[in-house]
């Protein structure tokens, strides 16, 4: 199968392309519109944005790899970033993360056997006077419990 | 001294606190309106007037800085104002806060500063991970739009303006300036060397302004008040740091969060008056404005007998009582840095804090430049086998070497940024660290959260 955008999202990158004077600075939401529809960058994505912005496919994997969110290789349905830099760790976010490891029977970096969730740790993610906290796809959840930990794994693994 | 203000965060609280028609009743867009249409020089008069310092980190003069770029702009030279909301550095939480609940005041900042930098169109850089700010954005964005007040001609004035959203996509070092513009135009996020500096060739290769998230929010603001009673806010108007700006506390306190207040305000006040006192056991140390900023002691005295220290009037005082400052600051050996302050008791071990913020660098570094990559991945090492309790006493040595080596021979600050609060913990906790190696941790209290 080819790689080609969705009808709707090829609309979203007619309007980003507008937005910039050079089509070299459409690469990162490009690459995310791509990552949305597929869940990874694979070469074969890299080489289509390439394609379609007149740029090398070298370019757009060195930009693909340089960037953490973009994902090298496939991962769960469900991704679980836990926050672990200072300020979470001292509200109590190495207990979150040890808890998320427990129940889900996988390390931070892993993804679980059933592919529904990716564990990961996270720098800092802006949200240091609610720790501890974790991103559950695009939504925060702060000032964590482990009762509430549970209820959120509860709702990713189902 | 302690003055809660409510200039970005008035509607905070209400649930359509960040709509456009409640941004207009409380007399929004009518700066933007008027700076349209007054002389650039004398807007950047008003803007240096107010003694607004950079909110990123660095603190540099805002009007200033506008008063770099090139002028007249020529036609084949677009300006460009580019606004940095990517809010990575440890203990900051400022910048999402404006994002998400007064997001019209950025938009509104942003027709004003693209006005007095000669700019048509602004890009507000947001880190990714922020999807509800980046919404929110959008949506002011829109409603800005379908109003008049961006495009063609905002509010029927001949001066067009637009204002996007860019997104990264995970990467500390995309907050540093240069990097950003790289990130920007759709490259790797590697820091440039400077010069050029951005108001020579920025965004694009063309003139450009970076200013922070909060500095370009504060805008219309200074100039509703007029620069210099803005600036006059401030307890250190003296020292040409002024008006109002978000104060955050994070870590060991009973009430963390984001605080608004004019400038002047100590850690005493933020810790105990706002963040509502230590959390379980006593103050032991506070890095006072996101974790690259040197750690102060909570028993630190000020020494500044020389009166021409910015320091002298607190000669012998606490450092808890030093106005939260740019300049202040400095010269007390750390930084005001975003102006976040993560508290540390004296129940959490200081060792692992800084195990902690090293595997932070180590993992950020962009590792384009050799002593920053290389250096960061030894000092994290180092701590990791202290944490291990396999190290030596004379390894803390090769740590200040190493951060030493660092400082001064990077492209971009990120160096310095790593290096200083490694000198700084090695300064002031090389007690707990000795002890630390030689008992392999059992001196420590071997917790971070209580
Ligand atoms: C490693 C590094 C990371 C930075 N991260 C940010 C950031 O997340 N947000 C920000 O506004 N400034 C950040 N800065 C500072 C910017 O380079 C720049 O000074 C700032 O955006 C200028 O805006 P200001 O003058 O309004 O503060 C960072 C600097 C360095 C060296
Ligand atoms: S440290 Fe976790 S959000 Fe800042």
């Amino acid at each position: 199968m080819t790689f080609a955008l969705s009808d709707e999202r090829e609309r979203t990158l007619q309007e980003i392309l507008s937005r910039y004077p050079t089509k070299m600075a459409a690469t990162i939401p490009f690459l995310h519109l791509c990552q949305e529809q597929h869940g990874w960058v694979s070469d074969e994505i890299c080489e289509y944005v390439a394609k379609r912005l007149d740029l090398s496919a070298a370019h757009v994997k060195g930009v693909a790899t340089f960037y953490s969110l973009f994902n090298k290789e496939p991962v769960g349905k469900h991704q679980v970033w836990v926050c672990r830099t200072l300020p979470c760790a001292l509200a109590g976010a190495e207990n979150v993360l040890k808890h998320c490891e427990k129940r889900l029977g996988i390390h931070a970096g892993e993804t679980t056997r059933d592919g529904k969730v990716t564990l990961r740790t996270a720098e800092c993610l802006a949200s240091c006077g609610s720790g501890p906290m974790m991103q559950v796809d695009r939504d925060y959840y702060e000032n964590l419990t482990l009762a509430e930990v549970d209820k959120i794994l509860d709702r990713v693994t189902r | 001294m302690l003055q809660r203000t409510s200039y970005l965060t008035k509607r905070y609280g209400d649930s359509d606190g960040h709509t456009l028609a409640v941004y207009e009743r409380d007399g929004g867009y009518q700066q933007a309106k008027r700076a349209l249409q007054m002389d650039r020089a004398a807007l950047i008069d008003e803007m240096k007037a107010a003694n607004i310092r950079g909110r990123g980190g660095a603190g540099f003069p805002m009007g200033v800085k506008w008063s770099f770029m090139p002028w007249p702009p020529k036609p084949e030279k677009p300006h460009y104002l580019v606004i940095n909301a990517d809010e990575g550095e440890p203990g900051t939480f400022k910048d999402r806060t404006i994002m998400e609940k007064n997001p019209h005041s950025i938009v509104e900042g942003c027709i004003i500063g693209c006005f007095g930098i000669g700019a048509h169109a602004a890009y507000i850089y947001v880190r990714d991970e922020l999807h509800l700010a980046k919404a929110r954005l959008w949506e002011a964005i829109a409603e800005a739009k379908k109003k008049g007040y961006l495009g063609d001609k905002p509010f029927g004035i001949d001066y067009p303006v637009e204002v996007y959203v860019h997104t990264g996509a995970g990467a500390y070092i995309c907050g540093e300036e240069t990097s950003l513009l790289n990130s920007l135009e759709g490259k790797r996020g590697e820091p440039r060397l400077k010069p050029p500096f951005p108001a020579q060739a920025g965004a694009f290769g063309m003139p450009s302004t970076v200013n922070n998230l909060e500095t370009i929010a504060i805008v219309p603001t200074a100039l509703a008040m007029g620069g210099d009673n803005f600036s006059k806010l401030s307890a250190i108007h003296n020292l040409k740091d002024g008006g109002a700006r978000l104060f955050g506390v994070s870590g060991h306190v009973n009430k963390p969060g984001i605080y608004e207040c004019a400038v002047g305000l100590t850690l005493r006040e933020l810790i105990y008056d706002l963040g509502g006192g230590v959390k379980g056991g006593e103050l032991l140390a506070v890095i006072p404005g996101g974790s690259s900023c040197p750690i102060l002691r909570a028993e630190e005295i000020v020494k500044a007998p020389d009166p021409k220290s910015p320091l002298h009037p607190y000669d012998g005082k606490s450092v808890l009582d030093v106005p939260l400052g740019v300049d202040t600051f400095r010269s007390l050996g750390t930084m005001l840095g975003t102006c976040c302050a993560i508290v540390l008791s004296d129940l959490a071990d200081p060792v692992l804090a800084f195990h902690n913020l090293l595997q932070f660098y180590r993992h950020e570094s962009c590792g384009q430049c050799t002593p920053c990559r290389e250096g960061s991945a030894w000092l994290f090492r180092i701590l990791d086998r202290i944490v291990q309790g396999e190290a030596e006493v004379a390894e803390l040595d090769r740590l200040s070497e190493i951060a030493s080596n660092i400082m001064g021979n990077t492209i971009c600050a990120f160096g310095e940024g790593t290096a200083m609060p490694t000198l700084g913990f090695l300064l002031k906790f090389r007690r707990e660290l000795e002890e630390f190696i030689v008992t392999k941790g059992k001196s420590g209290t071997r917790r971070l959260a209580l």
